[in-house]
Parts: structure tokens; C-alpha cells; sequence
């Protein structure tokens, strides 16, 4: 068993350092091959691990080595294998496998192929070191080297210039990757305190022991520590206000996005909050666990809103991310942890395989994401359509698709724990989703045929990118199905993820879950009538709509980015102006400069001396001599 | 009476001439004569302490001095006599060679 832990965890960092051999070579197929094969290995390890679990039911604790050992400090690298790890790692490296290979298409033109496997697989180790550690620091570590991998694959085009903001809200992939970098940063100094101050006080790192002496801990450094490490996952799980990096974040190449959305960065900060259970099931911590509930539920309706006026295609895709992030915390908020896991692994399929969708798109549009200039496409892209109305069909929540089972039973959560506004911004939100994913799927693939009149030739991706995709298609119409299964599976690691609605719920769940189907399907309706007709009332984009408020208001982002340029980045500029130049340069420079001038005057006057004539050598150590003998008589004088 | 002050009031004068013989003079030939004047100097101030103490330590270092002047004299002018044979000159200010 402790082999095939250590495989699911080193295989991708094997395929990470074997592609970095050739990472300055051109093209080379194999690494791409063997980097998805690694990551498939990675995979099978991971299930056998996961069934052996299910079927036996016992949690595997590995220590590979020990790590810190200085005074009382001893962490050992050390890795837990249970039920909430197992999901994680198999969710991770399903969909790492699927688009490492898609990858092997997509990225068949670009010269930089080999780099770009590289960063994969290391994304795919820092985010399995994440979720198997069983202390914090190596959660931390991971949770930095994913940050350090983001960066790296975000900017990963980082030759392309900057735009101004109205032309790309993105500005340009360096500037996105670097602030997706900044923005975490400022989260995990939330987290590193969190961590700090919960080691402080238990004097350990270990879940196990941390969480063992929670009950012994004041309300203060509770809640603490809970808000902290609830700072670190807004960063990673991009939540209000910390959140413009994530749809800026498009800039990357689609792998990447596919893989930040739905396996290796944005789970992470879900998969804490999950990880830390017992501590924001604390009843002393209520209050933070409401605020993340009150805040997951905020983001999704929030970013459900822009996600209605948006035009890039991966945009909507990555909004509506961030909208089900929403719906993941509120869950963990309300204390329905293995829900929200539960609909982490369901959206991980259905997300992966829209964002692959949507790279296939935007292979066969050249790059062209904008779904004004679509339309049409599933006559000549009908693989591609398929993947992406099932995905879209999950997302939006339809009875017997993944994310039906998983949403529903959220917004059951929401209404169980009786609170009804959280429960019907829910609703309304899922109606949103429901509405905005399927617009994506009429603007692209249905009506007329825009794109004709702009010149593209647009073309299916290859088979085998095609092929590769199924198993999410397919893991995107059943998850769902094994709800009850994935629940008695999670039960046993204890009470504190163990949520039951009670009966009243349990007799109105029929009702709600037809109130959220209707809502849905009005949602699709609505799409379909506006945006997938031909003839007469086909779309064309409206002058009107574009110049109105809403519309102003919501594809601006709430003005946020505007807000935090104008607020943060230029203020931030501007004293960062004035201290180089006035404390600086002013002062720090000119204090070693002056004393570097010191030397350099006196050793340059001194010079003189030296003038090469033993006459006036001798001259000047008499000079010395007598100095000395004064030094002596006025020292013995004063003693 | 003549007493130690006296020795060390004539000690002290030929050391200063000495030493202005060193500071002033350019040819090398009279600045060893002037370093010889010192040492002469401070070979009277310790033969004159030495026996105003009765301790004849200090007429012991005289020896020695004597000595190593003598010595260092006899291998200075070999010195001189080579530098002199070079530069046909013994001035110092024609000898300033290494300016900086």
C-alpha cells in the first residue's frame, strides 16, 4: 500500500523532471506521452488506494522521512490516505490524465511543448503533496508550489504584449499570472498565520493532534485561527474580494485553465475549509462558518451575474467556476462538508470537460473566443457539442446529471439550516447558471453561422483528443448516480462530516428539487428563445442593451479591476514612486555612497604622500612618531 | 656635581641632532652617520640610567647596540657602495624612484 502512495505522489513530479530535460529542445511527442502515462499511473494508483479504502475502510498513514527536527519543532513528512484525501487525489488525477492528454493535441503547434508538460506535472505533484499531507506545513507547501506552478502556467504566453483594459480585460498573460501570484500571496499570509497561530497553541502541525486538542482551545484563537485559514482559501478558491485573478487567469493556455478550475489550484481552498472540519464545526466558530457560507453564497450569485453579459467564451466558463466555488463554501459553511466535496468532485468532471470543449473551440476559431463572431459550430465541431451540451446540462443541474444531485442537495442544505435568503439567492442562482451556460452553448453551436461572414474555416480537434475526453463526458452524466455510495463511504471518518437533512426537509425534498428543475429549465428557455433561433428573430448583439446599465455594470465586473487599479495598484505605485525616489535614492543611497566618497576623497588626498622619496618618508614617520609620544603623555596625563 | 639629568640633557641633545640630521639631509651616507649619532645617544642615556640604578642591564644593552650598529653599518655601506656603483649618486631626491 505504502508503495502505491508514494507512486500516486512521485509519478508526476518523475514526469514533471523528465520534461524539463528537454525543456529547451523543440517539439518532442514522447514527453507529452510519457508525462500523461506517468499521470495515468498516477491515476490507477490512486483508485487501487481509493477502493482498497472502500472496501476496507482503513486509513493509511505514511511517514516518509522526518523533516524539521530543531527544539520542540518536529514535523516528518509525513501523508494520510482517508476518505477525504482519496477523493481529492483521484478527482486530481483523473482529470490531470485527461488533460495532460488533450494537452498532447492542443498544444501540438506550440514550440515551448516540452516546458509546458513540465509545468503540468509539477502543478499535478504540488496539488497531490497538498492534499495527501497530513500537517499543515505540507499542506502549505503545496499550497505554495501550486501558487509558484500557477504562475508559471498562466504566464505561460508570456511573449504577448499588453493590452489596454477595453480591449482585453486580461491586459496580457504576464500581468494576469502575476496577479493571480499577488493576490494569493496576500491569502497565504492569512493562511501562514492561521497556521502559526494554531501551532502556537496546540504546538503541533499534525491534523490529528491539532484537531485533538481544539476543545481545549479559548474562543479568540478559535476563531482565529478559523478566519485566517479561511483568507488563505478565499485566495485560492478566488472569493470576494480576492477573486479578479481567476478570469484573468484565461490568459493561459486551456489546459491550464481546465486544470487551475477543476483539479489543482481552485479546490484547494474548498478542500481546506473541508480538511479543517473540526474546526469550523466548532460551535464557537458559528459565526465564521456562516460568514463562509454567507460569502460562498454572495460569489456564486455574483459571479453567476456577470457570467449573463460576458463574451468570452472561457470567461463565462470561468465565472461560472467561480459561481460554483460559491455554492461549494456555502455547503462547507452550513456543515454539509462531504456535500460540498461531493460537488467538488462532480464539478471537477463537468468543469475539465467544458473547458476542453471550449479549447477545442478555440483551436478551430483561431484563438477567436468572442461568441458574437460563433454560431452554428456543431455542424462541423458535432464531438466537440456534444461534450460541451453535457457538461453545460450537468452545470446547469438537470435531473440525473452530476451536478444536479450535487447542487440540489447544496440548496436542500441551505433551506434545512432555515436560512431561506441564502436558500433562494441559491435558486436564483442556479436559474442564472442554468440561463448563462446554455447561452454559451446557443451563441457557439446553434443559430446562424456568424462566423462565415468573418472568414473562419473552423475544424474538429483530433480523434484522440476527442477519445481522451469520454471518460469525463461519461463521469459528468453518472457521478450524480453514486451519491449514496460516495456518502456511506465518507461517513466513516467520523461525525464531524456527517450531515442528514431532517424529516421536514426530507418530505418537501421532492418539491424543492422541482422547484430548482423548473427554475433551470426557464432558465434554458429563455436562453433558447433569445439566443439559438435563425431567421427572423435571430440574435444580433443590441445597441440598446449594450449602452444600459446593467449591462455597463456587469461586463465591467462590478468595476472592481477598475476599483482596484485606480484604488490599490496606482496608489501603491505612487508611494512605491515616492520612496524610491525620495528614501531611497535621498537616503539609503546616499548614506553608502557618502561613505564610499569618504574613502575615496582621503585615500586620494593621502596619495600625496607617497612620493617615492625616502627623505620624506622619514619626514612623515617622525610626523607619526611624535604624534604617537603626544597620544602616550596625554593618556598618561589623564590616567 | 654631575648628575643623571645632566647625562640625559646631553643624550637628548645628540638625539635631537640626530634626528634633524635624518629629517634634513638628502645624502644617505650622512643619514647613517645620523642614525649612528642616535643610537650613540641612547647608548649614554642607558649607560648612565644603568648606573644610577646599579643595575647593569642596562650597560648590557649598550653592548648590544654597539654591536648591531656595527653590524648593520658594515652592511649598509656594502648597500651604498652597490647603489652608488648604479646610480652615481647618493642623493635621495635623484633615488626617488617609485612615486605613487
Amino acid at each position: 500500500m505504502e508503495n502505491l502512495v508514494y507512486i500516486a505522489l512521485f509519478a508526476p513530479f518523475v514526469g514533471s523532471l523528465f520534461a524539463a530535460l528537454f525543456g529547451m529542445t523543440e517539439r518532442k511527442i514522447f514527453v507529452g506521452v510519457i508525462g500523461s502515462t506517468l499521470i495515468g499511473l498516477s491515476f490507477v494508483s490512486s483508485a487501487v488506494l481509493a477502493y482498497t479504502l472502500y472496501t476496507t475502510g482503513e486509513v493509511i498513514n505514511v511517514r516518509m522521512m522526518d523533516w524539521i527536527n530543531a527544539g520542540d519543532l518536529n514535523v516528518s513528512f509525513g501523508f494520510v490516505i482517508d476518505q477525504i484525501s482519496v477523493t481529492m487525489m483521484t478527482v486530481v488525477t483523473l482529470v490531470s490524465t485527461v488533460v495532460h492528454v488533450y494537452a498532447i493535441g492542443y498544444m501540438d503547434h506550440d514550440k515551448s511543448f516540452n516546458r509546458f508538460f513540465s509545468y503540468l506535472s509539477a502543478f499535478v505533484f504540488s496539488m497531490m503533496i497538498l492534499v495527501m499531507s497530513d500537517n499543515f506545513l505540507g499542506l502549505f507547501i503545496g499550497w505554495e508550489g501550486v501558487g509558484v506552478c500557477s504562475w508559471l502556467l498562466i504566464g505561460f504566453w508570456y511573449h504577448k504584449a499588453d493590452q489596454p483594459r477595453e480591449d482585453n480585460p486580461s491586459i496580457s498573460p504576464s500581468w494576469a499570472a502575476n496577479e493571480a501570484f499577488i493576490m494569493n500571496r496576500i491569502a497565504d499570509l492569512g493562511m501562514l498565520i492561521g497556521i502559526f497561530i494554531l501551532y502556537w497553541n496546540t504546538g503541533s502541525l499534525k491534523y490529528d493532534e491539532v484537531f485533538a486538542q481544539l476543545p481545549y482551545l479559548s474562543d479568540t484563537i478559535l476563531i482565529g485561527a478559523a478566519i485566517a485559514l479561511f483568507i488563505g482559501a478565499m485566495g485560492k478558491s478566488a472569493q470576494f474580494p480576492l477573486h479578479t485573478w481567476l478570469t484573468d487567469a484565461m490568459e493561459g493556455p486551456t489546459p491550464v485553465s481546465a486544470l487551475i478550475h477543476a483539479a489543482t489550484m481552485v479546490t484547494a481552498g474548498v478542500f481546506l475549509v473541508i480538511r479543517a472540519n473540526p474546526l469550523y464545526s466548532m460551535p464557537e466558530v458559528g459565526g465564521v462558518s456562516f460568514f463562509i457560507a454567507s460569502l460562498g453564497t454572495f460569489v456564486a450569485f455574483y459571479a453567476a451575474s456577470m457570467a449573463l453579459v460576458e463574451r468570452d467564451l472561457k470567461r463565462i466558463i470561468a465565472y461560472s467556476t467561480l459561481s460554483q466555488l460559491g455554492y461549494m463554501f456555502a455547503a462547507a459553511g452550513l456543515g454539509a462538508y462531504w456535500i460540498a466535496l461531493f460537488h467538488l468532485a462532480a464539478h471537477a468532471f463537468f468543469k475539465a470537460l467544458l473547458f476542453l470543449g471550449g479549447g477545442n473551440v478555440m483551436h478551430a476559431m483561431h484563438d477567436e473566443l468572442d461568441l458574437f463572431k460563433m454560431g452554428g459550430l456543431r455542424k462541423v465541431m458535432r464531438g466537440t457539442w456534444i461534450y460541451m451540451t453535457i457538461a453545460s446540462i450537468a452545470l446547469a443541474g438537470l435531473p440525473f446529471f452530476a451536478g444536479f444531485y450535487s447542487k440540489d442537495a447544496i440548496i436542500e442544505t441551505a433551506f434545512n439550516e432555515h436560512t431561506y435568503v441564502l436558500w433562494g439567492i441559491l435558486v436564483l442562482t442556479a436559474g442564472m447558471t442554468a440561463f448563462y451556460s446554455f447561452r454559451q452553448i446557443f451563441l457557439s453551436f446553434h443559430g446562424e453561422e456568424r462566423y462565415k461572414a468573418l472568414g473562419f474555416h473552423p475544424h474538429e480537434m483530433y480523434k484522440f483528443v476527442l477519445v481522451a475526453m469520454s471518460p469525463l463526458a461519461i463521469l459528468a452524466m453518472i457521478t450524480g448516480l453514486f451519491m449514496n455510495q460516495y456518502k456511506a463511504f465518507i461517513y466513516k471518518i467520523g461525525e464531524s462530516v456527517q450531515y442528514e437533512m431532517s424529516d421536514h426537509t426530507h418530505h418537501l425534498a421532492v418539491w424543492l428539487g422541482l422547484l430548482v428543475i423548473f427554475i433551470a429549465l426557464s432558465g434554458i428557455t429563455l436562453a433558447y428563445l433569445k439566443y439559438a433561433r435563425k431567421g427572423e428573430h435571430a440574435f444580433k448583439p443590441n445597441e440598446k442593451t449594450a449602452n444600459g446599465f446593467f449591462y455597463k455594470l456587469l461586463i465591467n465586473q462590478y468595476y472592481v479591476p477598475v476599483f482596484y487599479e485606480n484604488f490599490i495598484t496606482k496608489p501603491y505605485m505612487m508611494i512605491s514612486e515616492m520612496f524610491w525616489t525620495k528614501v531611497d535614492l535621498k537616503i539609503v543611497d546616499a548614506t553608502v555612497d557618502n561613505i564610499a566618497k569618504f574613502f575615496y576623497k582621503s585615500g586620494d588626498s593621502a596619495r600625496g604622500m607617497q612620493t617615492g622619496n625616502l627623505s620624506n618618508y622619514l619626514n612623515w614617520m617622525a610626523v607619526g612618531a611624535v604624534i604617537l609620544l603626544v597620544i602616550a603623555a596625554i593618556s598618561a596625563m589623564l590616567v | 656635581m654631575i648628575g643623571l639629568s645632566h647625562y640625559l640633557i646631553v643624550s637628548a641633545i645628540i638625539f635631537s641632532i640626530g634626528l634633524v640630521g635624518v629629517l634634513r639631509r638628502r645624502n644617505l651616507l650622512m643619514l647613517f652617520f645620523a642614525t649612528e649619532v642616535m643610537l650613540n645617544a641612547v647608548n649614554i642615556a642607558f649607560a648612565a640610567i644603568s648606573h644610577y640604578y646599579n643595575d647593569l642591564t642596562g650597560q648590557m644593552f649598550a653592548f648590544f647596540i654597539i654591536a648591531i650598529a656595527a653590524s648593520e653599518v658594515a652592511v649598509g655601506l656594502g648597500i651604498l657602495i652597490v647603489l652608488y656603483k648604479k646610480h652615481g649618486s647618493l642623493d635621495l631626491d635623484d633615488l626617488a624612484s617609485m612615486r605613487g
